[in-house]
């Protein structure tokens, strides 16, 4: 029997730096939560949106604002040309209308929420100067658990969250104990390389088990998210997403000498798949030519089988290709790791 | 010198050589080293800045493999017995950052746990003085503590050869009279320490033989008291002249005992066989050539007076000598 056991000495060596850092605490564990909290009051305290409008200055400007002004939805100034100009640039107001020969909107066609305003206002004024509509409609409003924006997002955070502990947790890590020049003098004793590769993904497995707990439980607690699959095949799942996560982490340190080129390297895996991978809204809404790449990312793979199995309670088993997806990046991350890594 | 059985020798290379590609051409950071350490003696490469020191200490540890050349390892070769062979060396690299938020016994611990065998990590906390320091992070350890922790990794594994390369660079007096006695009761034990240092008062007390490395190569090998009495005299005589005065070198070559002149700093230097002989016939010689003395000092000859001789250059980049 050994007194000591390298992988187990190794692992405690890891868990006992983490927990004696603060910083990574607050990072890990609080900041994701004070995210979700922000970004759910942000979204889910907003049923009526406000549409700022600007009318150009004229005789009949007045009139068309009374107009405007019977729904409380719009918020309405009037202002010389140039100005109008000026705070449609800066994002002040969202479209502006020139009165004339009928009306003339400006507005700015990339902007959603532009061209969302220029079609309300247009309603109003048309409804305004007489329109009726042809067909009756009515609306719904969506607020029950389980469909609203906060439901979205809380596994979106949860991948998220993932994927940056993950890559930070041991690509940085790595590469911060090759500057030291502790990874030279560990590989100079009779370690085994093996054992120094799991216990820095083991670690990253065990920290990430309070990470899954404090996002989900914020997302129970504070905002009534539902959690309708196993909590048990959501652990499998994130332990799986983690581990590829870390695979990439790894690849991504095997042979940069300097802390920046690391955090540069990381920052180019992570900044595309925060945008394109489902994490804040759909990755649907990419042109369909995009598709292709972005349903090959890991994160956009993980966030939707996270979602699948919070929000929809489907089975682990019923999301087995996007599982595969998930751990080929990682398989192949590590077979390049241990081709590629700089020990010395 | 007698030649040594190979159960005698901790280490032993041939014709080592490392190159670099640096811009175009190509750049020998060891050029064609023929060594042997045996067990038992505490051997120290002595150099200066980049004469290949590091580069050879890190062949000899496995971590750097060698362009061309033979090098042998307690009878093991590198690239066939690697794990055996890491099993029983210790070592302590030049600059290691031990994780500053593990405490000196975890950190024993962490390194305990890579050999089959090895000794107590309370007992190596013991030999270099750190057992009232177990309980402290790494981080807030001095410099001479740290120093001592990555001597303590390095004794762990119960090694039977121990690299040092620059154990003491940096350390206060204090810190490194305590090292080496670390050291002297590691040799004492029948077993091989190759150290590297800059520090020729550090080589003549603590090292049974030394190599004089510049420019990858050595030259010169031997104990330090076998180097020294090599000069010819074991003396040294410094003095300069007033007013920065100048006398002839072959006036003083002349004299008495001397055996070499040297022009040196603002000074000049006399390696010189018998001090009450040479000092006076200097003294009477710069009289007559009216030169008055600001400054005389004798002293035994030293290590550093072996390289200058060589070389013509000091061992330490901060005494540059303007010959």
């Amino acid at each position: 029997m050994m007194k000591y056991h390298p992988l187990n000495e190794l692992l405690k060596a890891r868990i006992r730096e983490f927990l004696r850092e603060p910083e990574t605490i607050f990072w890990v564990y609080v900041f994701p939560v004070l995210i979700a909290i922000g970004l759910g009051i942000a979204f889910s305290n907003r049923p009526v949106n406000r549409v700022f409008v600007d009318i150009q200055e004229h005789v009949i400007a007045e009139d068309i604002a009374a107009n405007l002004k019977q729904d409380s939805v719009f918020i309405v100034a009037i202002h010389t040309e140039s100005e109008c100009k000026e705070r449609l640039r800066l994002g002040k107001s969202l479209v502006v209308v020139i009165p004339g020969e009928g009306f003339t909107y400006l507005f700015d066609p990339t902007r959603p929420e532009s061209v969302l305003a220029r079609q309300s206002v247009d309603d109003a004024l048309q409804r305004a100067a007489g329109r009726r509509d042809a067909v009756l409609t009515m609306d719904r409003h969506v607020t029950e658990p389980g469909t609203r924006y906060i439901d979205f997002l809380i596994p979106g955070l949860l991948g998220m969250n993932l994927l940056a502990g993950s890559l930070w947790g041991v690509g940085y890590y790595v590469v911060d104990i090759r500057v030291k020049k502790l990874l030279k003098r560990l590989i100079a004793t009779p370690m085994k390389r093996v054992h120094f590769l799991i216990a820095s993904i083991g670690g990253r497995m065990i920290f990430m088990i309070p990470e899954i707990i404090v996002i989900l439980g914020a997302g129970v607690l504070f905002f009534k998210v539902p959690i309708r699959g196993s909590i048990f095949s959501i652990l499998i799942l994130s332990f799986l997403g983690a581990f590829s996560f870390t695979g990439v982490g790894l690849l991504v340190a095997c042979r940069a000498r300097k802390l920046e080129t690391v955090s540069g390297l990381m920052n180019l895996i992570m900044l595309p798949m925060y945008l394109l991978s489902g994490v804040f809204f759909p990755p649907e809404r990419f042109p369909g030519i995009m598709q292709i790449p972005i349903q090959a990312l890991p994160l956009t793979q993980f966030n939707y089988a996270l979602r699948a199995l919070i929000l929809d309670g489907m089975s682990l088993a019923s999301q087995g290709w996007r599982l595969g997806i998930i751990l080929a990046w990682g398989g192949i991350s590590f077979l390049l790791t241990l081709r590629w890594f700089r020990w010395n | 010198m007698k030649p040594l059985s190979h159960a005698e020798l901790a280490i032993s290379c041939r014709d080592l050589r490392k190159q670099y590609k640096g811009s175009g051409e190509v750049v020998y950071a060891v050029n064609g080293l023929d060594l042997e350490i045996r067990s038992g003696e505490c051997f120290g490469l002595l150099g200066p800045n980049g004469a290949g020191k590091t580069t050879t200490i890190e062949i000899f540890e496995g971590l750097l493999s060698p362009s061309s050349g033979d090098v042998e390892v307690l009878g093991m070769y590198w690239g066939e017995n690697d794990n055996e062979l890491r099993q029983k060396i210790g070592i302590s690299l030049q600059e290691t950052r031990f994780p500053e938020k593990l405490k000196v016994l975890e950190t024993l611990e962490l390194f305990r746990s890579f050999y089959r065998e090895g000794r107590r990590p309370e007992d190596v906390m013991e030999t270099v003085g750190l057992t009232e320091k177990a309980g402290s992070l790494v981080g807030k350890l001095s410099g001479g503590q740290r120093q001592r922790l990555a001597v303590a990794c390095a004794l762990v594994g119960n090694p039977r050869l121990l690299f040092l390369d620059e154990p003491t660079t940096g350390l206060d007096p204090q810190s490194r009279r305590k090292l080496w006695d670390v050291i002297r009761r590691f040799r004492e034990e029948g077993r091989a320490v190759l150290l590297t240092t800059h520090y020729m008062e550090e080589a003549e007390r603590l090292c049974d033989r030394v190599a004089i490395i510049d420019h990858g190569e050595i030259i010169a090998v031997g104990s330090p008291v076998e180097l020294i009495a090599g000069l010819g005299g074991e003396h040294i005589v410094e003095f300069s002249m007033n007013n920065g005065a100048d006398i002839p070198v072959d006036v003083l070559e002349d004299l008495p005992a001397v055996l070499e002149v040297r022009a040196d700093g603002n000074g000049i230097s006399l390696t010189v066989s018998e001090p009450h002989i040479a000092i006076p016939a200097l003294i009477q010689s710069l009289q007559s050539h009216e030169r008055s003395l600001s400054r005389l000092t004798t002293r035994h000859a030293s290590l550093e007076d072996v390289f200058v001789n060589l070389t013509g250059r000091h061992l330490r980049d901060d005494e540059i000598s303007s010959s």
